[in-house]
């Protein structure tokens, strides 16, 4: 490898650390993408430059184009609501790419005499990269609800789940003392299997945190395939990754106050994760828009609790009108924004931004909890667990342990809700039954354009 | 130096630098932050090209190309998207209260 290419390459490992650098802060996270995404480009154009005998480059442009298309076409498609299963599908690809990658390599050793370190990491490649793929699919499958979002377990998945465990180490034993392929790829197959079985226990809710953390298993693999190949920027790209990734992963899950062995291992232990799941007939108190419109009409202090249900009925721009229309009548309007809010960390603030609410009147959970008891009227919108008290006060409970916005804590807290349905983590939620909580039924976006027409003629 | 060494030199050091250019990211950053190094490890397109470029069975070329496509799915898709994403938190001015977004 000439010197050039060797020092171009240090550069774009440069590039992706300040790429991740850059994407840690408010302010610099486009150009810190953009940086990411040119030494991406620069680092993958220039074998085309350097490598005596690159064979098929018409076939291999023709099939980067193809990934380009398809690459841009989902990414410009995919509505923002559904972002985390599009972030899931692609890692899942890059997983599969790095165990493909690896299976090719495994080929090339089988002739040669090859350092049984070169050939574990190759073993390491497939299963991992294997794992990501499947895993990030069924994660895939499970947000898009194309099969059922909550817990997946039979009787026997933890003997299954150890013997594949050993499986897989015994056969990556096996491809290091005697490289073969197609001991490769029954050691690939057995990752498919792993992947699969490893996200089916975990319920819709924790979905996200796996979502991270199979992007810091790809990452990992990925560096594997750089010490495999020899090339130090998939090293080097591959480790930050990684090492990032794993790292997001423990903030998310510290965010949702579980432990990543919890949100993977909760449903074989006993159901843990496994909730209810069904609407109760207990007695609500519910009321009109007309009711409601009073309410918030006459209120001085109002926090806003959006939910995931606000995106998925399009009701964030009406939303922005009402809070605007109260902000205008004189009251102090907030958004409580919950670190888990949608369906991961930081997807309720793309999807307000989305809907053009300034930004400074989104609140952190832990800046606006001490308002609540200062408030006249919460108005949750498509929000559950995130104010249910559950999390505080029953032990048993799937989301028992994460912090939640003190709702409860206000004077008047108004639900707007399509059905009596529980959340996305399938309990129930007390707070619907406490005396000061009034219900709004209906679609969000319908109620809400109610409840502004509503405002406006008082 | 051993070559071994000098990798896992490089492998150590980017375990640390990876954690601590992200330690200080806000929540609110955490899914564009996932989804922008979701698409810098699309890199291994870098690889693909490589093992495909030098192979001569037919076979090996199918698979290859395969990867091909799926790491440029995940780059191309995985910059695309982030920037998408981060190009909401940079607009600054709030929209006129009655706009054309209805």
């Amino acid at each position: 490898m000439p010197t050039w290419v060797q020092l171009v390459y240090l550069l774009c490992a440069v590039g992706f650390i300040l790429a991740l650098k850059g994407l840690s802060g408010p302010r610099t996270a486009r150009a810190g993408n953009l940086i990411g995404a040119a030494a991406a480009v620069v680092a993958c154009a220039l074998p085309f430059f350097y490598v005596e005998g690159l064979d098929h480059i018409p076939l291999i442009l023709l099939a980067i184009v193809v990934g380009t298309v398809g690459g841009v076409f989902g990414a410009r498609k995919v509505q923002m609501t559904q972002m985390p299963q599009m972030v899931a599908l692609f890692n899942g690809v890059g997983g599969g790419a790095a165990a493909l990658v690896a299976l090719l390599e495994l080929e090339h050793m089988v002739d040669g005499v090859t350092p049984g370190f070169d050939l574990a990491a190759t073993a390491f490649t497939i299963v991992v990269g294997s794992i990501s793929f499947s895993g990030s699919l069924i994660t895939f499958a499970k947000l898009q609800e194309l099969m059922t979002s909550r817990p997946v377990v039979f009787p026997g998945l933890p003997v299954v789940f150890g013997a594949l465990v050993l499986g897989a180490l015994a056969l990556s034993v096996l491809v290091v003392t005697d490289a073969s392929v197609p001991l490769g790829v029954v050691l690939c197959l057995v990752g498919l299997a792993f992947g699969v079985l490893l996200v089916l226990p975990v319920g819709g809710a924790d979905v996200p945190i796996v979502i991270s953390l199979l992007n810091a298993f790809t990452g990992l693999t990925v560096a594997a395939g750089g010490y495999i190949l020899a090339n130090t920027v998939l090293l080097v790209g591959g480790t930050l990754v990684g090492a990032s990734g794993t790292f997001l992963t423990l903030l998310m899950a510290r965010a949702m106050g579980r432990s990543v062995a919890n949100i993977l291992f909760g449903a074989l232990k006993g159901g843990s994760t496994l909730g209810a799941g069904e609407a109760s007939d207990r007695p609500v108190k519910s009321a009109g828009p007309e009711d409601i419109a009073i309410l918030l009409a006459y209120a001085s202090r109002v926090i806003i609790v959006p939910g995931y249900g606000l995106a998925v009925a399009q009701a964030q721009h009406t939303l922005r009108e009402l809070v605007d229309l109260l902000i205008a009548r004189g009251a102090k309007v907030d958004y409580a924004i919950h670190p888990v809010a949608g369906r991961m960390p930081g997807h309720m603030n793309v999807l307000l931004a989305e809907a053009q609410v300034p930004y400074e009147q989104l609140v952190e959970m832990d800046d606006i909890n001490g308002e609540f008891k200062h408030t006249d009227v919460v108005l949750v919108v498509g929000a559950n667990d995130v104010v249910n008290p559950a999390a505080k006060t029953t032990p048993g409970a799937p989301i028992y342990g994460m912090p939640i916005l003190n709702a409860d804590e206000a004077e008047q807290i108004v639900f707007m809700k399509r059905s009596m349905r529980p959340g996305f983590a399938g309990i129930e939620n007390e707070l619907l039954f406490d005396p000061k909580t009034t219900l709004l039924f209906g679609d969000a976006k319908d109620s809400l354009g109610k409840l502004l027409k509503a405002v406006e003629t008082l | 130096m051993d070559e071994g060494i000098v990798w896992l030199t490089i492998f150590v050091l980017s375990v640390f630098v990876g954690i601590e250019v992200i330690s200080k990211v806000s929540s609110t950053l955490h899914t564009p932050l996932m989804s922008g190094a979701n698409a810098i490890h699309g890199v291994i397109l870098l690889g693909a090209v490589l093992v495909t470029g030098t192979t001569d069975s037919t076979l090996a070329l199918v698979v290859g190309l395969v990867a091909i496509v799926l790491a440029t799915v995940n780059m191309v898709g995985g910059f695309v998207v982030t920037d998408r994403m981060l190009q909401m938190f940079t607009r600054k001015k709030p929209a006129p209260r009655k706009g054309a977004d209805v």
